[in-house]
């Protein structure tokens, strides 16, 4: 987790386009879900990716373990190109959780061959026994226990069935795992067991993730570095305490300003950054700067260039035309 | 409380399973006064949104209301016939739900879904509720709301199904909203708008609302009062100040606890509640919390505490807050 640790995953120059249907029901138009990401991650460390529901962050988790087919940009895993590449050696290697707990469980299997299915498709074990190990091994990690395997997911609570698809992502020690919204569905008591055990995984295992999520303060204590994102594109990225203590473009000084802290009398007193209008249409973003149409300190030359990462600081990189007039943020 | 709007009287739910009864619901009473925002939190699988859906009669078998009562405006929720109460749901009573997948019909447009649900329960023309539907998606910060009138449920983010349900929710309103983890897919600036959203509707129509959510942070933020739930049981319940800054439950202390942020360094563990939930098929003779409870007592794993007053409108759950016999103090 040096700073000069090897990088497992890295894009560039990310694109991942939908043709969606348009104003004209009969014409088909360009959806801009990732709009030129780059970014790399470390091996052993966590990337945390925040930002506005719809900026494409899920859409980022999926295309690079190639769900979706990119448009354009390339990914590379551990030094190889893997845009255009048969996945078939990397799948196993690479793994997510998904942000939906419901749909993401087949209703008519056990909990303990779901949790199986990977093992039975890599044939992963050399006896009927190991697989069984396996399997209990992975629900206990998850704070479950060997009376579950045999039942269905209809009979679990939310929050059990998000544990359920973190104990199958487990399942085949992946290097890489895209956290989606992993915790959000569970209860805190079982977050902070949750968070615990993906940070000891991560040392034990030397585990890679991405993690995506809208709890800022989650994000904060399990992330390494945190990318903010907004309507498809990189707005901030630096390393998680520098992101938070120093908050550099006005999209995530909005974002922290508004975050819900867990203390009545604080909250009261908060002071927020209500961001007024709404998010632009990705099919048809905004010139320019695409934050510009909610920015207070959008000018002018916002809406003709479009600006690019810049490092403002040490490992910290805003993309904001502005950067040098933005006011310092103040934390609650 | 003679004019709560909403009663509830040591209801107790089960699923009665092939492999037995699932104690779901405990023995949970309540009262909820108009335009009152009232919290629910706790672990996952406290029964929070089984006792909502019963409360809605949406609950499907094998569960069943096996006790106690559910008044609702001074009429008996479950003594209503599904007809007389499909007239209270969606329009005296609005519920979000946890998953708004699911509750999206995904082969209907968003605008079939928003029109119906409008004309339902205003029987207004056609026209006038497209407007409404439009305005009400506009509201909750939908861009485009014409367009997105025509897609279908998977052509939006989740946080859009999420924003459409609300957007539903609120198109009747309600006298209580019912919000089911509503804001958990959502990113922040968007849940700030929606929880003031709520609160505006609350202002405004005087509503009652009962939110379920585990995010600690949001109950102190919007809600009045607030009710901490574990195994299908309330533990404690107080004021927003009194679960905060006098918390007298040990669960309510240990969820407080493992907050990240409140441990001392950045990815040093937290302090998480060690142990599992209970199993509800099994439920143990005690108190639900016992097994993982670090002050538990011999007559905690013997009886289930009744709730002790610890000021006013302010009770736990919880043996230590009597005294006992020292014999008693280790398990
Ligand atoms: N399969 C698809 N076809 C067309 N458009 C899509 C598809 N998947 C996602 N989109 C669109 O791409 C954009 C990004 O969606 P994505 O699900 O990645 O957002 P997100 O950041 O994960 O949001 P949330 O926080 O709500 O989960 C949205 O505008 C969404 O409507
Ligand atoms: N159809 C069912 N069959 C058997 N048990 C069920 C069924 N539905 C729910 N239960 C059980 O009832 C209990 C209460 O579930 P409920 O969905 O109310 O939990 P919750 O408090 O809303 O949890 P979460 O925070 O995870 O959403 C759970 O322990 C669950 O296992
Ligand atoms: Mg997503
Ligand atoms: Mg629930």
């Amino acid at each position: 987790m040096s700073e000069n640790g090897k990088v497992l995953l890295e894009t560039k120059d990310l694109k991942q386009h939908f043709k969606v249907i348009g104003e004209n029901a009969f014409k088909k138009v360009k959806l801009k879900a990732v709009d030129g990401v780059s970014f790399s991650i470390r091996k052993g460390e966590t990337f945390g990716l925040v930002g506005e529901s719809g900026c494409g962050k899920s859409t980022i988790g999926k295309t690079l373990l190639r769900l979706h087919e990119p448009t354009s940009g390339s990914i590379i895993f551990d030094g190889t190109d893997i845009t255009h590449a048969n996945m078939k050696p990397f799948r196993k290697r690479m793994q997510i959780v998904f942000q939906d707990p419901y749909s993401s469980l087949n209703p008519r299997m056990t909990v303990g061959d779901i949790v199986g299915e990977p093992l039975d498709i890599n044939r992963a074990y050399s006896s009927k026994n190991e697989r069984r190990e396996i399997i209990i091994d992975r629900l206990n990690l998850v704070g479950l226990n060997t009376e579950h395997m045999n039942r269905y997911p209809h009979e679990f609570s939310g929050g059990q069935r998000q544990r359920v698809s973190i104990a199958r992502a487990l399942a085949l020690n992946p290097e890489f795992i895209v956290c989606d919204e992993p915790i959000s569905a569970l209860d805190v008591s079982i977050q902070a067991q949750v968070i615990n055990k993906l940070i000891e995984l991560q040392h034990e295992l030397d585990l890679t993730y991405l993690f995506i999520a809208h709890d800022l303060a989650v994000v904060r204590h399990i992330s390494n570095r945190v990318g903010v994102m907004y309507l498809g594109r990189l707005v901030e990225l630096a390393d998680a305490e520098e992101l938070f203590k120093n908050p550099r473009h006005p999209y995530t000084q909005a974002l922290l300003s508004v975050a819900p802290i867990p203390d009545p009398k604080l909250n009261r007193e908060k002071g927020r950054i209500l961001l007024e209008g709404e998010v632009p249409s990705p099919v048809n973003p905004p010139s320019g700067c695409c934050f510009r149409t909610r920015c207070k300190h959008a000018t002018e030359e916002c809406a003709q260039t479009r600006p690019e990462m810049e490092e403002a600081a040490s490992r910290h990189f805003v993309s904001c035309l502005r950067e040098k007039s933005i006011p310092e943020y103040v934390s609650a | 409380m003679a004019n709560s709007l909403l009663e509830m009287d040591d209801l107790r739910i089960s699923f009665f399973t092939p492999a037995g009864e699932v104690k779901a619901v405990n023995g949970m009473s309540c009262a909820l006064n108009q335009g009152e925002v009232l919290g629910i939190v706790g672990e996952s699988g406290s029964g929070k949104s089984v006792s909502v859906t019963a409360l809605m009669k949406l609950l499907v078998r094998p569960g069943k209301v096996v006790g106690g009562g559910i008044k609702f405006d001074g009429r008996d929720i479950l003594a209503m016939s599904s007809k007389e109460m499909r007239g209270v749901r969606g329009k005296d009573i609005s519920m979000i739900f946890q998953d708004p997948m699911t509750s999206l019909n995904p082969v209907f447009t968003i605008g079939n879904q928003l029109i119906e649900t409008i004309r339902t329960h205003t029987g207004m023309p056609k026209k006038e509720a497209a407007d409404r539907g439009v305005k009400m998606l506009a509201q909750v910060g939908i861009n485009n709301p014409e367009k997105r009138m025509k897609q279908f449920p998977h052509e939006l983010s989740g946080g859009m199904r999420q924003r459409v349900m609300i957007a539903m929710a609120l198109s009747c309103s309600p006298k209580l909203l019912i919000a089911d983890e509503p804001t958990t897919s959502l990113d922040v600036t968007i849940q700030a708008q929606i929880l003031d959203l709520i609160k505006k509707m609350r202002d405004e129509t005087g509503a009652a609302v009962i939110l379920i959510t585990h995010d600690l942070g949001i109950v102190s933020e919007i809600c009045d009062r607030i009710m901490i739930m574990y195994a299908g049981r309330i533990v404690e319940s107080g004021s927003v100040d009194d679960i905060y800054y006098s918390t007298a439950h040990p669960y309510t202390k240990g969820l407080l606890g493992c907050l990240p942020g409140s441990s001392k360094g950045v990815r040093a563990p937290l302090k998480a509640i060690e142990g599992n939930p209970v199993d509800l098929l099994d439920m143990p003779k005690g108190c639900g919390f016992a097994s993982r409870c670090g002050e538990c007592m011999k007559i905690c794993l013997r009886e289930n505490p009744p709730s002790f007053p610890i000021g006013e409108g302010h009770v736990s759950a919880c043996w230590k807050h009597v005294p006992v016999n020292a014999s008693e103090v280790r398990p």
